[in-house]
């Protein structure tokens, strides 16, 4: 089981997320009745050091499942001894964008590395598709190395779906982003542009 | 008696017959609830300003604007956190301390400092929002508090003088609290320092479990401090970190905004932006994943002996984990800076990712404990602590695993910053989880802080829970949908884009905001508007405890802490 795109994972969650929600409001919801009953019996009962085994292996086995089902958590931990197929570089001052292309065309498959650089703020670095929901995001830190040269924030990123993505700030950076009447002066519609991939993802 | 007679009377509420110990305690509570109200309007302002311009919307124009809305999202955090949840911890353990411990409490004048300066901190962190539209958010990213491009400097000013003043509030609530544990008095008197000390941290409950295994006597039969105290304990050595913490955030940006007052300011770039994250998410975490969780652990454990009236399942371990809690609190806070890609990938694997998912452990341990106690009393009756007490229990049990979801490099990668970590996790936590406990913690003092005065309405305050309840979880569920379709926690959205998630969350958070107007009405008719007010008058009785036959030793007297 491998998770191709961010889409498919947050699905993933929302569908594992309420089945847990639903099974422990349920299960307290049993229990607190039960407390009230004088004939009632414990239906199964719990040895402790099997309950502690379980949180051991739900809070490490959480991470082994999502390193070894979402491909961009070992390319992220590796990603400086990856050669990306393209790399784009650009900057922010002032919350403006300095330096994006028009459009960003990618081809389906392609790694690709984003390189953000602030010159005064924090400032997030975000993917969205056109329904809204998030393909992926970074923080931007400013800052500068002994050499005066603008700290990298880096992230590598494969796509494997085919659209067209918007890009905006995902970190708060006071109320300049804004404008008066509340629109997002960092957002840029249609920026990246993903193309060539079959319809269930994946190159054709 | 009539309605009028009950408002300004309440039902059996004496303020006169309250001694200082009760009388500060039900300040600090009464400040608290206002201060939540207060957070309750807040976050429904914003709330309906996401829902966008639709039909219906009451919200008036202003609040969509940009100053106006960061401004509330800047305070609504430091209201809700110090201004209430601070207040009535501090005010609880105030009281519960000297209770447990059977001494009075090492100075009532300390703790009635503590209430005014987090009191008068949070008003004026407000005042800086309120009239300055300062916005840096609780967060402080650096150098955005010091931006005087975006604030002016008197804002500036103002809020982070009203921090200093909730943290030396805080500071004093700590010196109070050890100070008081501390006292070689009553049944302490012959107990020395290091064996406090051993029973505070936890060590005589870990020794007794080293001892049983090798089959040899306990080391200690009745440890020096009973588990909740040790708790308290344990806890307020977070709560002094990271009160540390933020005062030194707090000066750094004082002395920017100062130079920068005085027309020579100083280079921003020269603290770097993110080691300043990591400083300050090592100490504000040790708010949300230390301190609550061990105050919480601790409440649950004390909230389930007063409940059943029996000795708490697995004492010592529960004695012993509480110890562990605390060096896990230290180690977490690099979950916030998964999504920093100039963060070392070590540290985000081992503090950000391991390391907090040993929070399932500890915080998992202690339903365990408080699940396991309650069954062995049953059956019990379905009082409204117990009540509270597993509301509170459901609220961690969704939380806290909503966060361990999060800690992760895939997860967050799609989840950091969104409605699903404010929601599902933080509101969920503190409105369902740390309330609903504390909620339960209200009615378990109720009867001694007040001298058994009556509650108003029963009806009334089954209303607050299940609204409140139904209400918290439900408008922290509709926001964690709203993040999971990528609507960000820190921005601004003018147009409805993610209704009808906000539709739903503004409509579960208007229960909420009715729950605390019914339980505020519940308390009012209780004490009665004169009983209000007389809390706030001298108390006659300058008693520091409650409970003792005879007070061991005046308070504030000099010889006390000798």
């Amino acid at each position: 089981m491998t998770f191709t795109n961010s889409a498919e994972l947050l699905s993933f969650h929302w569908v594992a997320y309420s089945i847990y929600s639903a099974m422990i409001i349920s299960v307290v919801a049993w229990f607190g009745y039960n407390l009230t009953r004088k004939d009632a019996k414990s239906v199964f009962r719990i040895p402790f050091y099997w309950y502690m085994a379980f949180l051991v292996a739900g809070g490490v086995g959480h991470h082994i499942f999502t390193y070894n089902t979402i491909p961009w958590v070992s390319q992220d931990i590796d990603r400086h001894n990856i050669k990306p197929d393209a790399k784009y570089e650009f900057e922010i001052q002032n919350h403006k964008w300095i330096g994006l292309p028009k459009q960003i065309v990618i081809q389906c498959g392609q790694t690709v590395e984003f390189d953000v650089h602030s010159r005064d703020l924090v400032y997030g670095f975000g993917l969205f598709r056109q329904d809204g929901s998030l393909v992926m995001q970074m923080q931007v830190n400013p800052g500068t190395d002994v050499n005066g040269i603008l700290d990298s924030n880096d992230i590598l990123w494969t796509f494997n779906h085919n659209g067209v993505f918007d890009l905006t700030s995902t970190e708060y950076s006071g109320p300049k982003q804004y404008s008066e009447d509340g629109k997002d002066l960092m957002m840029v519609k249609d920026l990246v542009k993903v193309v060539g991939c079959k319809d269930n993802g994946g190159i054709q | 008696m009539s309605y009028m007679n009950k408002l300004i009377n309440g039902t059996n509420f004496d303020h006169k017959g309250l001694n200082a110990l009760q009388k500060v305690t039900l300040r600090a509570v009464v400040m608290a609830f206002l201060f939540y109200g207060l957070v309750a309007i807040e976050g429904m302002i914003m709330r309906m300003v996401e829902v966008g311009h639709v039909p219906l919307n009451p919200i008036p124009a202003q609040f969509f604007h940009p100053e106006h809305f960061f401004s509330i999202m800047t305070v609504h955090p430091i209201v809700g956190i110090f201004g209430s949840t601070y207040q009535l911890v501090f005010g609880a353990f105030t009281f519960l301390v000297p209770y447990l411990t059977k001494k009075p409490l090492y100075s009532i004048k300390l703790a009635n400092i503590t209430w005014m300066l987090i009191t008068g901190g949070t008003a004026l962190a407000w005042i800086a929002a309120f009239v300055w539209s300062y916005a840096p958010l609780y967060t402080l990213y650096w150098p955005l508090p010091a931006d005087t491009h975006q604030f002016k400097v008197i804002g500036g000013l103002v809020f982070i003088v009203g921090i200093a003043l909730i943290m030396l509030g805080t500071l004093t609530f700590i010196y109070n609290i050890y100070a008081t544990i501390f006292a070689r008095v009553g049944i302490h008197k012959n107990k020395t320092t290091k064996e406090l000390l051993i029973s505070g941290f936890g060590i005589d409950g870990f020794l007794n479990l080293i001892n049983k295994l090798q089959g040899k006597q306990p080391y200690t039969k009745e440890p020096a401090l009973a588990l909740p105290v040790v708790a308290i304990f344990r806890g307020t050595v977070d709560t002094f970190l990271d009160a540390l913490v933020i005062l030194g955030a707090g000066v750094l940006v004082l002395i920017y905004l100062i130079f920068d007052a005085s027309g020579h300011p100083l280079d921003v770039t020269a603290i770097d932006a993110l080691l300043y994250k990591n400083f300050f998410w090592w100490g504000l975490d040790l708010v949300a994943d230390g301190l609550v969780l061990i105050y919480v652990a601790g409440s649950w454990y004390l909230l389930a002996t007063l409940i059943t009236g029996q000795k708490l399942f697995m004492e010592n371990v529960a004695r012993a984990a509480l110890m562990l809690e605390l060096l896990v609190s230290w180690m977490v806070w690099s979950h916030h800076l998964l999504g920093d890609q100039g963060q070392p990938e070590m540290m985000k694997l081992i503090s950000g990712e391991m390391v907090t998912a040993f929070e399932l452990l500890t915080q998992g341990l202690a339903l365990f404990i408080t699940l396991v106690t309650l069954w062995k009393a049953r059956p019990l009756k379905m009082t409204m602590e117990l009540k509270y007490l597993l509301g509170g229990l459901v609220g961690f049990g969704l939380a806290v695993p909503a966060a361990i979801i999060q800690a992760d490099m895939g997860m967050n990668r799609v989840l950091h910053n969104t409605q699903w970590i404010i929601g599902a996790h933080v509101h969920i936590a503190l409105i369902v989880g740390l309330y609903m406990t504390l909620y339960s913690a209200v009615y378990v003092m109720w009867p001694l802080v007040t001298n058994n005065t009556k509650v108003y309405s029963h009806k009334l305050s089954n209303a607050h829970f299940w609204l409140h309840l139904i209400g918290g979880i439900g408008m922290g569920a509709f926001m964690g949908m709203a993040g999971l379709d990528g609507m960000l926690r820190r921005h601004l959205y003018v147009d409805g884009q993610f209704n009808p998630d906000m539709v739903f969350a503004a409509m579960f958070g208007t229960m909420l905001l009715a729950a605390w107007a019914i339980f505020l009405y519940n308390i009012i008719m209780s004490v009665g508007i004169k009983g209000l007010i007389g809390i706030f008058l001298p108390a006659k009785d300058q008693t520091a405890s409650y409970g003792l036959e005879e007070e061991i030793e005046p308070a504030d007297d000099p010889a006390f802490a000798n």
